[in-house]
C-alpha cells in the first residue's frame, strides 16, 4: 500500500536519500537500522507522505516522529484521543484499548508533562494506536524506555503485525531488531546497503556501524516478568 | 448581570440612566468592551495554540501595532478631523496591511517559529514608523491625540463605532472558532499534525486572517489594548485543561468578561478616585498584564 521506488531527496542541498526502493510488507515488522544521518527518519517521512509532493493518509497510516512530545499539559487520555482526529470521532473503546496496550491505563488522567519520559513516550504510542491504522511508522519508539518496556513495545508491534498490520520501525538496538523483526533494512549514507531476514542481514547492519558481530551471537535480553500491558 | 451593571455605571454615578445616555453612551461602550475583549481573548488562545507558546499574544504578531500605525496615519494627514469614521477605517486598513505583510513573510517560513519572527519583524517596523510619525507630528494637538489613542479606551464611542467594528470582529471570531481540531493536532508538532490530516499551512493562514479581522477591527475603535489575549487563556488553562481546542470558547467569553470588568473598573476609578480623568483602559490591562508576565516567566523557569 505504501512504499517508495527509486526515491531520492535532498535536504539543505545534501542528498539524504539516493534512489531508495523500499516497500514494507503487510503483516510484518520491518526494522530500519543504520548509523546516525543515514536517512532513516527521512525515509520514514517519505513513507508517511510528509515530504514535499507527498500526501499523508491519516486514517490508514499513523506516524510517530523521533522524540515526539506534546506542547501542552494534556492528560494521557487526551493525548491518546488526538489519534482519533483523522476519524473525527471520540471512539472511547479504541482509546481505552490503546491505553491498555501501552500499559498507561493507570496514568490516563495524569498530565503528560508530569510523568516520566518513558511513560510519556508510551502515551505517544497510545495516540498512534488509538487511530486503529493499517500501517505504523515509528521513529525510535523505544529510545527512552527501560529494557523491559522495550520488549513490551516490540511485542506490541509483533501483535499488531500478527493482526495483518504493517510496521516500519527505526531501531538502534540490533538485538531488538534481531528478536522481533521479520525484515531488517540497513541504510547507510542515503542508500539501502542490506535488506533481508535479520539473521542474514545482521553482519551488514553491524558493519554499517563499523562493528562486527562476535561469532554470530546476538546478545539477547529476555524479560522474566510479564509485560506491563498484560497486567 | 455585569452587562446590566456596566450599563448603569457612568460619570453621573451608579443608577438607572435615562434613555438617551443609555443608548448614546452606555450601550456602545458596553457592547464594544464585550466585542473587543472577545476578539482579543480568542485571538490569544488561537495564537498560543498555533505557536505552541503560552506567551503569544495578538500584539506579538504586529497586528495591533499596524492597526495603531494606520489610525495614526489618518490623524497625521488630518483626515479624521474632516471625516471622523476615517479613524477606525485607518486602523482596520493598517491591520489588514500588517496581516498581508505577515502572510508574505510567513510564506517563506511556514512554521511556528517562522510566524513569531515574521510577527516580531512586522511589529518592529510598525513601531519604528509610529515613532517617526510621532516625532514629526504636525502640531502638539495631534501628538496629544495620537498618544491618547495609543493608550486605548472606550469612552465617547458611538453606535457607529459598534456597527463598524462588529461585523469584522464577529467574522474573525467565527473563522477562529473553527480551528479547534487543527490546534489540538498542532500540539503534537507541525509534522505530526500533518500526518493526522491537518492542513498545517492553511490552518495558519486562517489563524492569521481571523486574528487580523478580530484584533484589527477592535484596535481600530478601541486603540491599544494589550495583554488581554495573553492573560485570558493562561488564566483559563488550570480551569478547563490545556487542550487548545477546548480553550477557544472559554477564552472568547473570558476576554469579553475581562475587558468589561476592566472598563467598569476604569469608570469606577474615574468616578470615585481623586483622578483628573478616568484611567485609560489600555493602561489598566497593561497594569494587570505585567505582573502576570512576571509570574508566568517564574513558572516557566521552574
Amino acid at each position: 500500500m505504501i512504499g517508495v521506488r527509486d526515491f531520492s531527496t535532498q535536504l539543505g542541498g545534501r542528498e539524504v536519500l539516493c534512489s531508495v526502493t523500499f516497500v514494507p510488507g503487510g503483516g510484518a515488522v520491518t526494522a530500519l537500522c543504520g548509523p546516525n544521518g543515514a536517512g532513516k527518519s527521512t525515509l520514514l517521512r517519505a513513507l508517511a507522505g510528509l515530504l514535499p509532493g507527498g500526501q499523508p493518509m491519516p486514517r490508514e497510516v499513523a506516524y510517530l516522529p523521533q522524540g515526539a512530545l506534546c506542547a501542552w499539559g494534556l492528560t494521557v487520555r487526551q493525548v491518546a484521543e488526538l489519534g482519533r482526529i483523522p476519524h473525527g470521532d471520540r471512539n472511547d473503546a479504541a482509546v481505552q484499548r490503546a491505553l491498555a496496550a501501552c500499559g498507561v491505563t493507570a496514568l490516563a488522567e495524569r498530565r503528560v508533562d508530569r510523568i516520566s519520559g518513558g511513560q510519556a513516550r508510551r502515551a505517544m504510542l497510545a495516540r498512534v494506536l488509538a487511530a486503529e491504522p493499517k500501517v505504523l511508522l515509528l521513529d525510535e519508539p523505544v529510545a527512552d524506555l527501560d529494557p523491559a518496556a522495550c520488549h513490551d513495545v516490540m511485542r506490541l508491534l509483533r501483535d499488531f503485525a500478527g493482526g495483518g498490520g504493517t510496521v516500519v520501525v527505526v531501531l538502534h538496538a540490533l538485538e531488538l531488531a534481531a528478536t522481533y523483526a521479520d525484515r531488517l533494512v540497513v541504510l547507510q549514507a542515503g542508500r539501502v546497503v542490506a535488506d533481508g531476514a535479520p539473521a542474514d542481514v545482521l553482519p551488514a547492519a553491524a558493519a554499517s556501524f563499523g562493528m562486527v558481530l562476535q561469532s554470530g551471537a546476538v546478545p539477547l535480553l529476555r524479560p522474566l516478568v510479564p509485560p506491563l500491558g498484560a497486567s | 448581570m455585569l452587562t446590566l451593571l456596566s450599563l448603569m455605571l457612568g460619570a453621573a454615578g451608579l443608577g438607572v440612566p435615562d434613555w438617551g445616555i443609555l443608548w448614546q453612551l452606555r450601550v456602545p461602550r458596553t457592547g464594544l468592551a464585550l466585542l473587543v475583549g472577545a476578539g482579543l481573548g480568542l485571538s490569544g488562545a488561537v495564537l498560543q495554540g498555533v505557536l505552541r507558546n503560552p506567551l503569544a499574544d495578538p500584539w506579538v504578531l504586529g497586528v495591533g501595532g499596524c492597526a495603531a500605525l494606520g489610525a495614526v496615519a489618518v490623524f497625521y494627514w488630518g483626515i479624521s478631523a474632516a471625516f471622523p469614521p476615517a479613524l477606525p477605517l485607518g486602523g482596520f486598513a493598517g491591520a489588514a496591511v500588517g496581516c498581508l505583510a505577515l502572510l508574505f513573510v510567513f510564506r517563506r517560513a511556514q512554521s511556528g517559529p517562522g510566524l513569531i519572527l515574521a510577527g516580531v519583524a512586522v511589529a518592529a517596523l510598525a513601531s519604528a514608523l509610529l515613532s517617526l510619525a510621532l516625532s514629526a507630528a504636525p502640531n502638539p494637538f495631534a501628538l496629544y491625540e495620537i498618544t491618547f489613542w495609543l493608550m486605548g479606551g472606550l469612552e465617547d464611542r458611538t453606535l457607529m463605532h459598534l456597527a463598524l467594528a462588529g461585523p469584522p470582529v464577529v467574522l474573525g471570531c467565527a473563522l477562529l472558532l473553527r480551528l479547534g481540531p487543527g490546534l489540538d493536532a498542532l500540539s503534537l508538532g507541525e509534522e505530526t499534525a500533518a500526518s493526522l490530516g491537518t492542513p498545517v499551512p492553511r490552518t495558519m493562514r486562517r489563524a492569521v486572517l481571523g486574528v487580523a479581522l478580530a484584533v484589527g477591527a477592535g484596535a481600530a475603535v478601541a486603540g491599544g489594548i494589550g495583554f488581554v489575549g495573553l492573560i485570558v487563556p493562561n488564566l483559563l488553562r488550570p480551569l478547563v485543561g490545556e487542550r487548545p481546542g477546548a480553550l477557544l470558547w472559554p477564552s472568547m467569553a473570558g476576554g469579553a468578561l475581562l475587558l468589561l470588568l476592566a472598563d467598569m473598573a476604569a469608570r469606577a476609578a474615574g468616578l470615585w478616585l481623586p483622578l483628573a480623568a478616568e484611567p485609560r483602559l489600555g493602561v489598566l490591562t497593561a497594569l494587570l498584564g505585567a505582573p502576570f508576565l512576571v509570574s508566568a516567566s517564574r513558572r516557566m523557569a521552574a
